[in-house]
């Protein structure tokens, strides 16, 4: 018999609200070990809102939510404490920790756990440098640029090899070719690490980039990134498309593109 | 909701989080180095404005109460009136009040900017406690220092109230000092330290709560700030009442 596969995050039926203002409406998809789960819609639409929800920092109001096979709506803090050890989270503008140097912020969670401070310095260097950032270790974030701390955000994130990385809007406001070395940064762990993830964004250039291209070892043992000609999609992304907190698309970047709502088409036209 | 349930809630709150603080504490890590960082920022920080306010608490003290004592024919018992309102009330009042401007609001607007800037959201989805991290190394550090800094406001006002009276009013130092020796009963220190134990908790409790509370960015920063010293400030007054009326009650 097939060993049945756990999903790596399962949301059914997820209601949450604000007072009177309802942001999700009984929101359910399932992200599968090693998917990327590209989250799209306007402003306000509550994509945010499902990162907040997996980590377990708010609480929904109905409905449940599976990390690992585990229904997190119920647990106590300290439980949390556990699941989020397996889960990455890079925050829209990094959300470093400004009284920290980008060393003591990569490492936080291993300073945190009482790691022996020569394995966090080796952690550290190896996250550093698969984001290109080696040479800021010693730097305020203050020093940065946004660029340079949504990229010291995705190594905080990656410390601990989580097998879950949730992405906030991670290029929101940058310049093409910073949002692309972000986007590559995602391809390499969807698809050399195997990590399962969230993507929230409502760039368009993102959605094409991520659902076209791949990352793969070239001959030469480097990274390459290999843009996906004709329409064959990648099996590891999928879509979901949210409008006013609920869920009008779940699928393929094929039907995606041939979907014929309204909603879907205007998106695309006006981005 | 109404204003009413809005600050029940927030009372609830606000007990939580100390309780909560409180109760986590004993459990690992203890973040010593924080305790400590927040008790130099706090303590060592404030030195100057506190002796500042001592020394002319002190001094005002003994510039307004010698002359109606004159009429009396008591100016000797200068140093004790100085002494008696300095340790019971001016001292712990007033160091605490400027506690709560100069570090209540630097407590809530940095909690503030972390929690708009999604800094304390981080630290959770890293697996750190900021109620731990956070808002205990902040609150034992109050409590520890506010005290203290009474002390230190006290003693500066005592000889601030020394320099006046024996400056400009012509009372002897000798007189002075010997009143001000027999002024105070043990009840008396015991009420002007247990004052400022109380009120480093609520500045600590108000502001962290004010800080973690924001919502609406920078705007919302600034709003924190201010309702953390408003109500820091009308906080310590109104317990002064109660825990002076208490004080009486056991002395």
């Amino acid at each position: 018999m097939a060993e049945q596969r756990t999903s790596a995050i399962e949301f059914h039926d997820v209601t949450m609200a604000y007072d009177d203002r309802v942001i999700l409406d009984e929101v359910s998809f399932v992200v599968n070990p090693g998917e990327t789960k590209i989250v799209m819609g306007g402003s306000g639409t509550g994509k945010s809102t499902i990162l907040k929800l997996v980590l377990g920092l708010i609480k929904p109001q109905g409905g449940r939510i599976l990390i690992d096979g585990d229904d997190i709506i119920e647990m106590r803090e300290a439980e949390l404490t556990a699941v989020r050890k397996k889960i990455g989270m890079v925050f829209q503008d990094g959300a470093l920790f400004d009284s920290l140097s980008v060393y003591e912020n990569v490492g936080f969670r291993l300073f945190e756990q009482g790691v022996p401070e020569d394995e966090i310095e080796e952690a550290v260097r190896r996250m550093l440098r698969f984001v290109n950032l080696e040479h800021t270790m010693f730097m305020r974030p203050s020093e940065l640029s946004g660029g340079m701390r949504r990229r010291v955000g995705i190594a905080r994130a990656l410390v601990g090899s989580p097998k879950l990385i949730l992405f906030d809007e991670p290029t929101a406001g940058l310049d093409p070719p910073t949002a692309r070395t972000i986007l590559e940064l995602a391809m390499k762990l969807r698809d050399l690490e195997g990590v399962s993830s969230i993507f929230v964004t409502h760039r368009v250039e993102d959605i094409k980039l991520l659902s076209s291209s791949f990352a793969t070892i070239g001959e030469g043992g480097d990274v390459e990134f290999r843009s996906e000609q004709g329409s064959l999609c990648l099996i590891n992304t999928r879509f979901i498309m949210l409008k006013q907190g609920k869920v009008i698309f779940s699928g393929t970047d094929e039907e995606l593109w041939t979907s014929d709502d309204p909603y879907i088409q205007d998106f695309f036209k006006v981005s | 909701m109404n204003p009413f349930f809005e600050a029940v809630y927030e009372v609830q709150e606000a007990t939580l989080m100390a309780g909560r603080a409180f109760r986590r504490a004993l459990s690992k890590p203890h973040y010593l180095r924080e305790i400590i960082t927040q008790m130099d920022l706090i303590g060592v920080g404030s030195i100057l404005i506190i002796v500042l306010t001592g020394a002319f608490t002190g001094g005002i003290l003994a510039l307004n109460t010698a002359p109606t004592l004159k009429t009396f024919g008591a100016t000797a018992k200068t140093g004790q009136l100085v002494m008696t309102s300095l340790v019971r009330e001016m001292g712990p009042v007033l160091a605490s009040l400027m506690l709560a401007g100069r570090v209540g609001s630097a407590i809530a607007a940095e909690l503030g900017s972390m929690v708009v800037s999604e800094q304390v959201d981080a630290m959770r989805a890293l697996g750190t406690d900021p109620i731990k991290k956070l808002v205990w190394p902040r609150l034992l550090a109050l409590m520890v220092m506010c005290p203290a800094l009474t002390v230190v406001a006290d003693m500066v006002g005592s000889v601030g109230g020394w320099a006046v009276s024996s400056s400009l009013l012509g009372v002897p130092s000798s007189v002075y000092i010997s009143s001000a020796k027999v002024a105070l009963t043990y009840n008396d220190l015991i009420g002007g330290l247990v004052k400022p134990i109380v009120f480093g908790f609520i500045i600590a409790v108000v502001s962290c709560r004010a800080g973690l509370r924001t919502h609406g960015g920078t705007v919302g920063v600034g709003r924190s700030t201010t309702q953390a010293v408003v109500l820091s400030d009308i906080l310590i007054l109104a317990s002064d009442f109660f825990l002076q009326k208490l004080i009486q009650a056991f002395t």
